[in-house]
């Protein structure tokens, strides 16, 4: 074998009293896809952010091409060629397509002047050898997730990237962006550069890597060719446990109708969805990022306004846009956007936990005594947050754990419908199942809870009856026993009449 | 999602957060009492009561009006016309007393009214338009200053009864500070207890820290807004009305410039300008400290543009300090030895 193009060994890295890699090593090879998998907190992106320069390493050696290397920022990463591709780009959003990609160092003519005809030329040949279909012309505003992350790599493809980093790229894309985004990942190996590939999602890391490597509590604890491992050794390893079933749905008796949702339209967003969630059901909303799915909740949540349509509680119908009213009827949303939606970073556990419930906190209008450090206790307690205080930042907890403390501070209200957008994105597997559990136990108790998830397996595992959405619409209602990966996805691609 | 490195780089600045933000209401506080010892020792006067009485009389209409600024300035907004609707609050008691309304109350009530109303207007602007409170109160700072012009021109109203004049600055019995200190304090309490025990309070952090996640909590974001734009016009009218009364003059030019005075302790105070952070008795106390240091200096013959420079230089330090204090402490802390994993409780 060759020796590889790149190799961390040794590393380790602290942050004040937390060790986030401790002897850490790595090997990539040209020509070769890597994955790199481990729970939330193993140290992945800490690792990742050493390649790509914003971390210096405390300890240890990072070689490339067997000569060290030292990174002293990202310009050093970009000019070893090192290109890291985030889950969310940041693209200059009113800049062109191609000028994003050739941002600083544009083609120049006379006077230098920018040459855009040779510029939109150099794109659209970087696009065509990614077998991509991109306007170069266009602005980056509103092109898709999955699109912006296709033109960075465009953009690290023009800087002759050697080692292409993709940082859990698939996170927020569809079925269809994954396998466009794996065959331009595949072209770019094949090119004969190095790919590490970062992921919770095992198919995904299966389909692409030959090689994975397993990281626990900031260790390394093992890299394997990917035909030698199995699935049950990847999740043995990365939580270091036995893992219980992922989806444990309990059968339960359905009961009245709590939710019931009629033609509820949003011009242009999504038109006359209607459906029905009853006590003790899991109902999922499945369908490809962008049907509508996440807007449908926002606007049943009062969070945005809705055209036309009704949204009823126990039969009593919700004011319109007021999300304090929709709270007090028992309505509760943990929303898609954990970060920017769900929490406010910067305030701490305690006070996330008990915003939604504050007001029933407090005795006379006046927030005394401890009430809210008791709550905050008991909840952060029964869903088995992992904080060092209560006082802390809620910012300083692991994606996995905050998420806890978003369902802890929902499920302190005693809410009477659960809305829950992808539940378990980018959290580790260990958290995954906690989550699941919980939702089914909440069911159990008599919950209402809809479930919007990209996630085909959960979808399937979990969900009582499935509402699949096709561009703004209701495309299919399909009940448990008849739902199957094949009957989603025809729904969810307009491929199937409403079933 | 990312995880070890963006928490412990906020973990850090959380640190900084709680270690400096929770004691720099203390070092204001120290601040103050150190620029009193100090100017009591070696300049003259500052040790009479009579110092003392001025500065309080000096600091009234600032803290009636850095009392809902705090609010304003912790949900990420800031109210600049606060000193026009003083003006103009002046100019309408002056010009109702002159046509003939006599009753005291009425004419608190009227004022009060009024400061509401152009308080209205600035939230409405702000959050109905969804227009930045900086120009919007730029605008209205102008506007509100030219209506109290309209109102009296360049005449002063100042021929009101000596009874309600001595009344606003009468000392609480048996010492020589002024009574209306009183009720300052009292609305310090509830505006205090509003801002750090209640539900409402809770919910100015979070609107200033993420609106969009305090949204997704119900918090209705434009109307808590909106009514603290009217409390803040609410208050800088009766700033106004302390202020004709104290000096037995109503003028169109009165009060002119206080926002800066009050924005500065606000900020000196601990309070974020990016809003989420700091407290009211941090701007209390940073009220006292501009007061007492501006005054004490005026005592000690320091030329008026060398006390300007001076109040500009602690208000760039208010900003930098917890910053550099931050940075430090952090260096500190690394040079600890590592313990090998967090602890987990709870």
């Amino acid at each position: 074998m060759p020796p590889p193009l790149l190799a961390l060994s040794g590393v380790s890295k602290s942050f004040g009293a937390v060790a986030a890699l401790r002897d850490v090593r790595l090997e990539l090879y040209a020509g070769e896809a890597h994955a790199l998998i481990g729970e939330n907190g193993a140290g992945k992106s800490t690792l990742v952010k050493i390649l790509a320069g914003v971390h210096a390493p405390d300890e240890g050696t990072v070689t490339l091409d067997g000569r060290p290397l030292v990174l002293r920022g990202p310009a050093d990463a970009r000019d070893a060629g090192i290109a890291v591709i985030y889950q969310e780009p940041t693209l200059f959003p009113d800049l062109s397509v191609a000028e994003n990609i050739f941002m600083g160092r544009q083609p120049l003519r006379g006077l230098r002047r920018v040459d855009r005809a040779r510029m939109r030329a150099m794109a659209a040949e970087l696009f065509e050898r990614l077998g991509v279909r991109l306007d170069p012309d266009r602005p980056a505003r509103g092109l898709s997730i999955a699109d912006q992350q296709l033109v960075e790599i465009a953009k690290a493809i023009s800087l002759d990237a050697r080692v292409l980093v993709m940082d859990e790229p698939t996170a927020a894309l569809s079925g269809v962006e994954v396998d466009r985004l794996f065959a331009v990942a595949r072209s770019v190996r094949d090119a004969g550069a190095a790919v590490l590939f970062i992921s919770h999602r095992f198919d995904e890391v299966f389909a692409l890597c030959e090689r994975i490597t397993v990281m626990r509590d900031g260790q390394w604890i093992s890299t394997d060719p990917a035909a030698e491992l199995t699935v049950d050794q990847a999740v043995r390893r990365m939580v270091g446990r036995e893992v219980s079933t992922l989806f444990p749905k309990q059968q339960t008796t359905v009961g009245d109708p709590r939710l019931e949702v009629r033609g509820l339209t949003r011009h242009g967003v999504f038109a006359d969805v209607g459906f029905t969630v009853r006590a003790g059901e899991i109902v999922a909303l499945a369908g490809l990022v962008g049907a509508g799915r996440s807007e449908v909740s926002r606007a049943v949540f009062g969070v945005d306004r809705y055209d036309a349509g009704e949204v009823l509680v126990d039969g009593r119908r919700l004011p319109n846009g007021d999300t304090g009213a929709a709270i007090r009827a028992g309505l509760a949303l943990v929303p898609e956007d954990r970060r920017q939606q769900g929490l406010v970073m910067e305030l701490s556990v305690e006070r996330n936990a008990t915003l939604p419930r504050r007001w029933s906190l407090s005795w006379g209008g006046l927030l005394l005594g401890g009430a809210e450090r008791r709550s905050a206790a008991t909840w952060t307690q029964a869903l088995r947050v992992k904080a060092a205080r209560l006082a802390d930042p809620v910012s300083t907890l692991s994606g996995g754990n905050q998420q806890k403390v978003v369902l802890a501070k929902w499920l302190a209200t005693s809410p009477r419908v659960l809305i829950v957008d992808e539940p378990t994105r980018g959290i580790d597997i260990g958290t995954k199942a906690e989550v699941h559990r919980l939702l089914s136990q909440l069911a159990a108790d008599g919950v209402a809870v809809l479930m919007v998830s990209s996630e085909l397996p959960e979808v399937l595992g979990m969900a009582d009856r499935v509402l699949v959405m096709h561009e703004g619409r209701l495309a299919a209602d399909i009940p448990r026993d008849r739902a199957d990966e094949e009957s989603v996805m025809l729904a969810a691609t307009g491929q199937a009449g409403r079933a | 999602m990312s995880e070890a490195p963006r928490p412990s780089r906020m973990r850090a600045q959380g640190a900084r957060v709680r270690g400096v933000l929770g004691s720099w209401d203390v070092i204001v506080l120290l601040a103050v009492v150190a620029v009193a010892v100090v100017g009591s020792l070696s300049i003259d006067g500052v040790s009479s009561p009579r110092f003392w009485r001025f500065v309080t009389l000096e600091a009234v209409p600032i803290l009636l009006i850095a009392l809902p600024m705090t609010l304003v300035v912790i949900t990420g907004e800031i109210d600049l016309s606060v000193a026009s609707v003083l003006g103009l609050s002046c100019t309408v008691l002056g010009k109702l007393w002159a046509s003939g309304v006599t009753s005291l109350p009425l004419l608190i009530a009227a004022c009060l009214v009024l400061g509401g109303l152009l308080g209205a207007v600035n939230g409405l602007f702000i959050t109905g338009f969804g227009l930045p409170s900086l120009a919007v109160t730029i605008g209205t700072l102008a506007m509100y200053r030219g209506l109290a012009y309209v109102v009296l021109g360049d005449k002063a109203v100042a021929d009101y009864p000596a009874s309600w004049t001595t009344s606003a600055i009468k000392p609480i019995h048996g010492t020589t500070i002024p009574w209306v200190i009183l009720v300052v304090a009292a609305l310090a309490i509830v505006f205090g207890v509003v801002l750090h025990a209640t539900p409402v309070g809770r919910g100015l952090y979070a609107i200033g820290n993420n609106a969009e996640a305090a949204r997704f909590a119900g918090i209705s974001v434009r109307l808590t807004k909106f009514w603290l734009f009217v409390a803040t016009g609410a208050m800088s009218a009766l700033a106004g009305v302390f202020w004709t009364l104290r000096f037995a003059s109503a003028r169109a030019d009165n009060g002119t410039g206080i926002e800066l005075a009050v924005v500065a302790a606000v900020l000196l105070g601990g309070v974020s300008i990016f809003g989420g952070r700091g407290g009211l008795l941090g701007v209390l106390a940073a009220v006292a400290l501009l007061g007492v240091l501006r005054n004490a200096l005026q005592l000690a013959d320091v030329p008026a543009n060398t006390l300007t420079i001076i109040t500009g230089s602690l208000l760039i330090a208010s900003v930098v300090g917890p910053n550099v204090a931050g940075r430090l402490r952090e260096r500190l802390r690394r040079r600890r030895p590592i313990a090998p994993t967090l602890s987990h409780t709870t």
